[in-house]
C-alpha cells in the first residue's frame, strides 16, 4: 500500500495553498472592505510560486499517477491564476453596488480554482471528476451570486440543471472507459484501449457522451444553449471568471483526454470536433449580430471563440495544440478585460457606450484595444492567437477550414466594430458612468496592455506555448 | 440457507418495488421504496458486501427516504391529483419496458454465457469487505477523497448562500 509522501502533497501544493485560504475567507471576518482581496492577492501570490517551483520538477507525479506536473498543466493553470486574480481585483467595486461585496465571492473563487487546478493537473478519472464538481458547484454560486436579481438566480438554476446534465453524460462516458480498462489511470487506460478499434460499439459508446460533456463544458455549439443565458445572468465578475478560467480548465481536461488515452481513438471523435468548432464559429459569430446588450454579445462571441479554440484540435498536429494553449491565454486576458470593463459601466446596452470616448477617454481606449484583440487585428495578442490557429490548419493541409474561419472573423469585425461606433458617436442624451476602482483600473489596464504588448512582442508566449508539448 | 434467503430479498426488492409505482398514496409509495431498499440491502450482504449493505441502510433508508417522508409530509398539496399512476403517456412507458425486457432476455440468452467467469466467486472473507475500501480510499484515492470533501465545503456554502435572504446577511 502506498502510503503519502511529501512529494505527493507538492504535487498539489497550488490547489491546498488555494483551498486553504479559500477556507480562512470565509471564517476571518474583519471589518475592512479590503481585506478579502488582499487576502486573494497573497493567496494567488503564493500559488504562483508553488507554480514556479513546480516548474523546475516537470514529470513529477503524485498520489501514485493521479496527478502530473508538466508544463502543459502549468501553463493553464497560470491563465486560470491570471484570470481570478483579474477578476478578483476587478469585482469588488461593482459587488459593492450591486450589495454583495462579500467574502464568500472570493472565497468560491478560490475554491473553484483549487477545482481547476485538480482537472488540468489530474491525469486519473475520478479526481478530474471531482475537480470538475468542485469548480462547478463554486461556478453555480458565483452565478447566482446576486440574489436579489432574478436574472441571476434563473441563469444559475439553468445552468445547474444542464451543467448536472453534462456531467452525467461525461460520468457515463468515464465508466465505460473504467470497464473497458478496469483502471481509472489515463496511462493504464491508454494501454487497454491501444487494442480496441474506433469503430467498435462500445468505444463510440464511450467516446461520444464524454466528448458531448466536454463540448458542454467549453461551450460550444451546439451544447451551447446555457452559455448566453449563464453568461448574461450572472454578476459580470463572475461571469467574466465562468467564461475564462472556467473555459481554459474545460480544455485542459479535454486536452488531457482527447490528446492522452483517447489519442489513437480519433477517428471516433475526430467528427463532432468539427462540427462542434463549425456550429460554434456559425452560431456564436451570427447570433452575437443581433444582440442589443453588449453582455450578450460577449457571451456569444465567447462561443464563437469556442469554435476558433476547437479548430486547434480539427488540425490534428503539434502546431495545432500550442496554438490552443496560446489563444487560451490571450482569449483570457481579453475576454475577462472586457467583461471586467463591462462590470465597471452601469448598463450595459449597445448603444448605452454612445459617447463614452468624450467623457472616458482612457477607458474608451482600453476597450477599442480589448475589441481589437478579440477581433483578432494585428497589432494585438488577439491576431497572433487566430493567427497560429490558421496556421496549424494550413500545416494539416485543411485550406478551406482555415478560409471558413477567416471568413467568420470578418464577421466578428462587425459586431465589434459596432460597438466601437458606438463608443465614438459624439451624442450621448444620458453618457454612461463608471464605477472606478484601483483595482479595477489595474485589471483592466493591465488586461488590455497585455493584449496590446503580447501583440507587439509574441515571443516570450510563443516560446512558451512551443515548449508545453514534449 | 442463501438461496432463501436469495428469494426473500429479491421478493422484498421486487413487492416493495411494485407498491412504489402501483399506490397512489405517495406516503405508501415512499415505504415501499424503502421496503425495497431494504431488500437490496440484503442482497448487498448476500454477496458479501458489508459495507455496500451499512451504507446502503444508513444513506438511502435512514437519511434520503426520511427526508423523502418529511418533504411528503411537510408540502400540503393534493398530491392524489398529481400522481396519477396511468397517464396519458402509458404507451410510451409499455413501449420503453418491453424494450428493456427483450434487451434482458438478449442479454441472458446471449451475452451471459460469453461473459468471462468471475474471478473470485466469493470474496475471501479474511480482510473484510468494509476493510478493503478504507484502504484504498485512503491509500489510492486518497486525493478524490479529501477532494470531495472540498467539494461538500463548497455545496453547503453555495446552498446557505443562495437560499439565505439577504436582510439577514447584513
Amino acid at each position: 500500500m502506498p502510503a503519502l509522501a511529501p512529494n505527493d502533497l507538492f504535487t498539489i501544493l497550488p490547489a491546498l495553498l488555494l483551498s486553504l485560504f479559500g477556507c480562512a475567507l470565509l471564517v476571518l471576518r474583519f471589518d475592512s472592505p479590503s481585506f478579502p482581496v488582499l487576502l486573494l492577492t497573497a493567496a494567488e501570490a503564493l500559488a504562483a510560486a508553488a507554480l514556479w517551483r513546480q516548474s523546475g520538477f516537470l514529470g513529477l507525479t503524485g498520489f501514485s499517477g493521479a496527478i502530473l506536473i508538466d508544463s502543459f498543466g502549468l501553463l493553464l493553470n497560470t491563465v486560470c491564476l491570471a484570470a481570478a486574480l483579474l477578476v478578483a481585483w476587478g469585482a469588488y467595486a461593482h459587488l459593492a453596488r450591486l450589495g454583495e461585496d462579500h467574502p464568500e465571492f472570493y472565497s468560491l473563487l478560490l475554491l473553484a480554482q483549487a477545482g481547476m487546478f485538480l482537472m488540468i493537473a489530474g491525469t486519473e478519472l475520478i479526481t478530474v471528476f471531482i475537480g470538475l464538481e468542485l469548480s462547478g458547484i463554486c461556478l453555480y454560486t458565483l452565478t447566482g451570486f446576486h440574489r436579489d436579481n432574478p436574472r441571476s438566480s434563473e441563469a444559475a438554476l439553468k445552468y445547474v440543471l444542464l451543467g448536472a446534465f453534462s456531467s452525467g453524460l461525461l460520468l457515463y462516458g468515464f465508466s465505460l472507459l473504467y470497464g473497458l480498462s478496469g483502471s481509472t489511470h489515463y496511462p493504464v487506460i491508454a494501454r487497454a484501449l491501444a487494442s480496441h478499434s474506433p469503430s467498435e460499439p462500445i468505444i463510440l459508446l464511450a467516446v461520444v457522451p464524454l466528448v458531448l460533456g466536454l463540448l458542454f463544458k467549453v461551450a460550444a455549439a451546439p451544447l451551447h444553449l446555457w452559455a448566453p443565458d449563464a453568461y448574461d445572468g450572472a454578476p459580470t465578475p463572475a461571469t467574466a471568471f465562468l467564461a475564462t478560467a472556467g473555459k481554459a480548465a474545460s480544455f485542459g481536461l479535454l486536452l488531457r483526454l482527447l490528446v492522452g488515452p483517447l489519442h489513437d481513438l480519433r477517428p471516433a471523435w475526430d467528427g463532432l470536433i468539427l462540427f462542434a468548432a463549425l456550429a460554434s464559429l456559425t452560431l456564436g459569430n451570427l447570433s452575437a449580430l443581433t444582440q442589443s446588450s453588449a453582455k450578450r454579445l460577449l457571451a456569444w462571441s465567447s462561443i464563437g471563440h469556442s469554435g476558433y479554440l476547437l479548430l486547434g484540435l480539427v488540425a490534428a498536429n503539434r502546431s495545432g495544440i500550442e496554438a490552443i494553449l496560446l489563444y487560451l491565454l490571450v482569449y483570457t486576458l481579453m475576454t475577462a478585460g472586457a467583461f471586467l470593463l463591462l462590470a465597471g459601466l452601469d448598463r450595459e446596452g449597445i448603444t448605452d457606450f454612445r459617447g463614452l470616448l468624450w467623457r472616458h477617454p482612457g477607458v474608451s481606449l482600453l476597450l477599442v484595444i480589448l475589441l481589437v484583440s478579440l477581433a483578432g487585428l494585428p497589432p494585438t495578442a488577439g491576431f497572433i492567437a487566430k493567427y497560429t490557429i490558421f496556421l496549424s490548419l494550413l500545416q494539416a493541409q485543411k485550406f478551406a477550414l482555415a478560409v471558413v474561419a477567416a471568413l467568420y472573423v470578418a464577421v466578428s469585425l462587425y459586431f465589434y466594430f459596432r460597438l466601437l461606433r458606438e463608443i465614438i458617436t459624439p451624442s450621448g442624451p444620458t453618457p454612461p458612468t463608471l464605477t472606478l476602482s484601483t483595482g479595477w483600473r489595474a485589471a483592466v489596464g493591465l488586461a488590455a496592455l497585455l493584449s496590446l504588448t503580447l501583440g507587439l512582442y509574441p515571443e516570450p508566449i510563443l516560446a512558451w506555448a512551443r515548449s508545453t508539448l514534449p | 440457507m442463501d438461496p432463501v434467503f436469495f428469494y426473500l430479498f429479491a421478493l422484498m426488492t421486487l413487492s416493495g418495488a411494485l407498491v412504489t409505482i402501483l399506490r397512489r398514496n405517495p406516503i405508501h409509495c415512499a415505504l415501499g421504496l424503502i421496503f425495497s431498499l431494504l431488500g437490496v440491502a440484503g442482497l448487498f450482504l448476500l454477496a458479501a458486501a458489508e459495507f455496500l449493505f451499512a451504507a446502503q441502510i444508513l444513506l438511502y433508508i435512514g437519511g434520503v427516504m426520511v427526508l423523502f417522508l418529511f418533504v411528503i409530509m411537510l408540502i400540503h398539496l393534493d398530491v392524489h391529483t398529481l400522481l396519477r399512476p396511468y397517464s396519458r403517456l402509458w404507451p410510451l412507458a409499455l413501449a420503453t419496458t418491453l424494450a428493456l425486457a427483450l434487451e434482458l432476455a438478449w442479454l441472458i440468452r446471449h451475452g451471459l454465457p460469453q461473459l468471462p467467469p468471475a474471478r473470485n466467486p466469493l470474496p475471501s472473507p479474511a480482510p473484510g469487505n468494509t476493510e478493503q475500501i478504507a484502504d484504498s480510499l485512503f491509500t489510492t484515492f486518497v486525493l478524490p477523497f479529501e477532494a470531495a470533501s472540498l467539494l461538500l465545503l463548497a455545496a453547503i456554502v453555495g446552498a446557505v448562500w443562495l437560499a439565505r435572504k439577504k436582510e439577514a446577511a447584513s
